[in-house]
């Protein structure tokens, strides 16, 4: 089998692929970036957190119109996983209003979006209608 | 706080849209020369420049345009704040009165914008021979389209969709009525880039950005200018009963930024430091916001308008949809908002829109805005929001008996 990475760094992949996040230790704010210290209290102590895979959806949009290379269409929403604001694609839906829904509840999916010259192969994620 | 009153002298915009034959300095004179002129002052007169120009690069913007039409020695500030660019220059020159070093200041903001496409979110580049992670995040290749999305039209939809998810009642149509009134107001402003009336059926039939957003519903990229000269009340008293007549006062000069909230880095939050600016705004001003005759706010998307309504307390909380369908906004109703045409019509050159909504709102408080006038307007708001973020608020308010 190939050597498969994460698209991103808060990615974990593995038997239960989930997202992490750098939550301040005195105030709780939770980023996805890598930090220098916390917007919320200024405290430059973080600690990893695991966060939920399940979420709904809370705000989205239908991008029809994109930058050269980028394919459209595709639905860009944010993700409430638990109090965590996620920012995802959401997935394996069809992207029209009436199949995308305020609310409506998701869960966290991951899928390669292709190799290297060295085979290496990268795996994305997206949340995708939960049952 | 400051000892001394701020006024706006003299004030305007070139016409917005294509200006195929004018580069960004010509642009930029014309609406200096034209704000000079309308104060009855010269360049000679101005003690401080601020100036602002996103899209022309590296260059000193406020030293070109000294070089283009006045080169008088005074200290000259280059602002950057994104769409909140010109705004920033107008406190700039503001504070610099307040704190009593100069009587008369200078802000422009010029942009030359037409055809420009898509604002953020650039081409994605072929992904590498083999995956290097680059960025904060730390991504192996392009993240626009592959984890949400970057292009405002997008970023913007999501905010009035969130603001439809937490008090519902917001859907296509009523951000269409939106665009729809914007587009109404503009065919009474000559200065539009567009001015052209649009049925809800044209709006929500036009080439879809990013639902609800469609094209007519998104800001005008195009080309324009707008400058302002400010100067001390002191110093008013010293000039004629005409100028003193058409002086405007500024009653609220606030810029905020964006607080740290939950998902405010996942989803810009435009709505609380909207809201901080707003309440500065009033307490300043000493009004409030049913004292407001009219209100230029920041339309970039036609789903940005609705929760402005809301952050700028022109309505309950949670009601700007009850409050649009109300008619209240439209310029015949009991705020009119954007009766310019707003950024979806009148257009929006970036740096220079936070000067032109100050222009348009004194234009009426002026009684100078002839056919579009909203008669007998005394108090008016101004507001701008540039991402990542920072928001400008001015009220103004007519100096005349």
């Amino acid at each position: 089998m190939s050597e498969q990475i994460p698209f991103i760094n808060y990615l974990v992949l593995g038997d239960e692929p989930h997202l992490v996040a750098s939550e301040c230790t005195a105030c709780g704010a939770r980023f996805f970036d890598r930090r220098n210290a916390c917007a919320g209290c200024s405290g430059t102590d973080f600690k990893s957190v695991d966060i939920p895979t399940q979420g709904e959806v809370r705000a989205f949009t239908i991008v029809a119109f994109a930058a050269p290379g980028i394919e459209v269409p595709f639905v860009s929403a944010i993700v409430d996983c638990g109090g965590t604001s996620v920012r995802t694609n959401i997935v394996n839906v069809e992207p029209s209003p009436d199949h995308v829904k305020l609310g409506m509840p998701v869960k966290l999916t991951t899928f390669p979006i292709g190799k290297d010259d060295e085979g290496v192969e990268a795996i994305n994620f997206g949340f995708e209608p939960a049952a | 706080m400051g000892s001394e009153d701020v006024y706006i002298l003299g004030t305007r915009t070139t016409k917005f849209g294509k200006h195929k034959e004018h580069d960004t300095l010509d642009l930029a004179t014309e609406a200096t020369l034209a704000a000079l002129a309308d104060g009855g002052v010269t360049m000679k007169d101005m003690n401080i420049i601020a100036a602002g120009n996103l899209m022309g690069g590296a260059m000193a913007i406020a030293q070109a345009i000294q070089k283009a039409c006045g080169q008088t020695g005074i200290p000259a500030y280059n602002v950057s704040n994104a769409c909140a660019t010109g705004a920033t220059a107008l406190r700039v020159a503001g504070m610099s009165i307040k704190a009593g070093e100069s009587d008369f200041g200078l802000a422009v903001g010029v942009e030359k914008l037409a055809g420009a496409g898509l604002l953020a979110g650039g081409s994605r580049k072929q992904d590498g021979k083999s995956w290097e992670r680059t960025g904060r995040y730390g991504a192996v290749a392009g993240v626009d389209g592959r984890i949400g999305t970057d292009i405002m039209p997008g970023v913007f939809a999501q905010i009035g969709m969130e603001y439809g998810h937490k008090y519902g009642g917001a859907n296509f149509e009523l951000f269409a009525e939106i665009s729809r009134k914007n587009h109404s107001h503009s065919t009474l402003n000559p200065l539009a880039a567009y001015s052209k009336e649009m049925t809800l059926e044209e709006i929500m039939g036009d080439v879809m950005i990013a639902y609800p957003n469609t094209r007519p519903m998104c800001s005008a990229n195009c080309d324009g200018a707008a400058a302002a000269v400010l100067v001390s009340g002191t110093k008013l008293k010293t000039l004629s009963q005409e100028q003193q007549r058409r002086a405007i006062k500024v009653s609220a000069s606030i810029l905020t930024s964006d607080p740290y909230e939950e998902a405010c880095q996942v989803l810009p939050n435009v709505n609380t430091l909207t809201r901080v600016a707003a309440k500065q705004a009033y307490e300043q001003a000493g009004v409030g916001p049913e004292d407001l005759d009219l209100v230029e706010l920041h339309d970039c998307f036609a789903t940005a308008e609705l929760v402005h309504y809301d952050n700028l307390m022109l309505c309950e909380e949670g009601g700007a949809v009850d409050f649009f369908k109300s008619g209240a906004s439209w310029r015949t109703g009991s705020t009119p908002v954007n009766v310019s045409g707003g950024l979806q019509s009148k257009g929006h050159p970036i740096a220079a829109t936070g000067i032109a909504n100050v222009w348009e709102v004194c234009h009426h408080l002026r009684g100078e805005a002839g056919p579009r006038q909203i008669e007998g307007a005394r108090v008016g708001l101004a507001h701008v929001i540039g991402l990542a973020s920072a928001c400008g608020v001015h009220i103004l308010e007519s100096n005349s008996a």
